[in-house]
């Protein structure tokens, strides 16, 4: 079966900075990836060098076996981008942002067709925002915007959803109903990666994990990434109590 | 007098009724264009843009060509010369902006004081709008009419530009085009506003319709409708203020549209009453369920 993402010894830097180096990673179709590191550990780095966002130095990327570009312009690709990166004054209805998700797929002018609004529509009902349709973006909740952001990823009909900490800011009954609808769209053969800061929510919301630090230093089942010793090597914590059990994990990711 | 005789005797003169069209017309496309402007964040783009044209009407002038064409080229390139000062990454936009604009625009004061005085630096850089020739007003329905075409055609392209340019990336769209896309219109429609209030005022038309309909509304589409509106009709207010009490037209224009801006600023629903409003809403919403008036915010 045709890896819904290959991530291929990919390096990115900023001038000096080297925010990936040397990372690989593969996801199958269906299944739903988290993606943990700590502040600066090159998460939305890899978001974006898999949208082509950001230019790899070295390595090459493959969305369901295409070059990025193609696969951009399939629309297989649904970013929904970081909390802060939106501009939440502007004077767009959620509707209009879910039917951004079509526009790829129209003419020239974008006007939208019967199918692109009934696409619209069934999107905003799957994430429960029918009744808010008409609300300008910035008059939602943390919760509802992301769920907004998701819709135009379903409307778009994206194979791979890419979010950037769509948890951050968001309380638990809406980061639920978050997660409820990335296992949906999972379960509908859809591949979800997803990076975030809550380690609670990982066993719900992924099947599996990986830990990035610059590298991959860890990818697997979410059980095994959550185990004390597999983090606090991976994500550099290691100090004190953790410290004496995970000598070797902590040597193996330094070196 | 009666009122209408006093909107009806201007247009008895052609140089009138030429000032009326020409104003209308860079009016509508100004606010069409400053609807992204202001959402975009490029208020001093429009301003570099207009400064940078003043060599190229300086020499178009001198060569004889139409003045559309010198103020184009001149705005292209000052659009392409930003773009290459702020490329290497040191020189932030603000600052390669400032450079630019003022680099071009010292570049036609120099030229102006070297070319032979039927170039009037006055008319050009304060407008001259009851001087414009039937010439000069088909250029600026030509160029009108592209800009706003441009604009119209590629508005839901523009829109999700300005507001997500990432998204645009990740469906295959080129945000790198749609921003040239923008700031060509950008070029041809400060040509179109130079007629009316001159290259120092430009930026005023660029700039303030888009805020003051932002004031006014949630909707993109709706600012659409009233930036035009009410920028024609705030242009044309100024335009027969200046007739009759004979003053500067293009300061009037802008003086006209400043004003509105800052009754509607005061006014409305987003303006300073308008959040006031709100917040004692909210404070008395709060008093009620609370029961803790030292709590509630009072502005
Ligand atoms: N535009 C940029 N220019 C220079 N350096 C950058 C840029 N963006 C990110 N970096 C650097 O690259 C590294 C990875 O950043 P990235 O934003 O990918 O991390 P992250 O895992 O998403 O962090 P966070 O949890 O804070 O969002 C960091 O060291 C950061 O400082
Ligand atoms: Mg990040």
């Amino acid at each position: 079966m045709t890896p819904a993402l290959e991530v291929e010894h990919v390096t990115v830097r900023y001038g000096d900075v080297l925010a990936l180096d040397d990372v690989s990673l593969r996801l199958a179709p269906g299944r739903v990836c988290g993606l943990v590191g700590v502040n600066g550990a090159g998460k939305s780095t890899l978001l974006q060098a898999v949208t082509g966002t950001v230019r790899p130095g070295a390595g090459r990327v493959r969305v369901l076996g295409d070059d990025p570009a193609r696969a951009r312009r399939r629309g297989a690709i649904a970013y929904v981008p970081q909390q802060e990166a939106v501009d939440v004054t502007f004077p767009v209805s959620v509707r209009d942002v879910v039917a951004m998700g079509r526009y790829g797929r129209l003419g020239p002018t974008r006007r939208l067709r019967a199918a692109d609004h009934a696409a619209v529509d069934a999107a905003l009902e799957r994430v429960g925002l029918t009744a808010l349709a008409d609300r300008q973006v910035g008059r939602l909740s943390g919760g509802q915007r992301r769920r907004a952001f998701v819709a135009r990823g379903i409307a778009q009909e994206a194979d791979l959803l890419l979010l950037d900490e769509p948890f951050a800011g968001v309380d638990k009954g809406s980061e639920a109903t978050v997660v409820r609808l990335l296992r949906e769209l999972a379960a509908d053969g859809r591949t979800v990666l997803v990076s975030t800061h809550d380690l609670h929510a990982l066993p719900d919301l992924a099947d599996e994990a990986v830990l990035l630090r610059r590298s991959v230093v860890f990818h697997g089942p979410v059980p095994e990434a959550l185990r004390p010793e597999t983090l606090a090597g991976a994500l550099g914590l290691a100090t004190g109590t953790v410290a004496s059990r995970t000598g070797a994990a902590g040597e193996g990711a330094a070196a | 007098m009666s009122p209408l005789d006093l909107l009806l005797e201007p247009l008895g003169y052609e140089f009138m009724v030429r000032a009326l069209a020409t104003t209308v017309l860079a009016a509508v496309v100004c606010a069409l264009l400053s609807c992204w402007l202001v959402l975009v964040g490029w208020s001093l783009m429009g301003d570099a843009v207009s400064h940078a044209v003043l060599p190229g009407v300086v020499l178009a002038y001198v060569v004889g060509a139409p003045f559309a064409v010198g103020a184009l080229v001149f705005g292209l390139l000052a659009v392409v010369l930003v773009g290459a000062v702020r490329g290497g990454g040191r020189v932030k936009e603000d600052a390669a902006i400032g450079i630019v604009f003022t680099t071009l625009f010292a570049l036609g004061l120099v030229l102006v004081s070297v070319t032979p005085s039927d170039t009037d630096l006055n008319h050009i850089v304060f407008g001259n709008v009851l001087g414009v020739s039937t010439s000069d007003l088909v250029q600026v329905a030509v160029l009108a009419a592209v800009a706003a075409a441009t604009l119209l055609l590629k508005r839901r392209d523009l829109v999700l530009f300005a507001f997500d340019p990432t998204h645009a990336h990740a469906i295959g769209l080129s945000p790198r085009r749609l921003g040239a896309l923008l700031l060509g219109v950008l070029a041809v429609t400060a040509v179109v506003a130079l007629q009316v209030v001159g290259v120092v005022l430009v930026v005023a038309m660029l700039v303030i319709p888009g805020a003051t309909a932002c004031l006014l509304t949630d909707r993109f589409g709706r600012m659409l409708v009233l930036a035009p509106v009410l920028s024609a009709t705030s242009a044309v207010v100024g335009l027969y203020l200046s007739y009759w009490y004979d003053l500067a037209s293009g300061g009037m224009v802008v003086l006209v549209q400043g004003v509105v801006f800052g009754v509607v600023h005061l006014l409305a629903p987003h303006g300073v009453l308008g959040r006031r409003r709100a917040g004692r809403a909210a404070a008395v919403a709060d008093e009620a369920t609370t029961a803790r008036p030292e709590a509630a915010p009072v502005v």
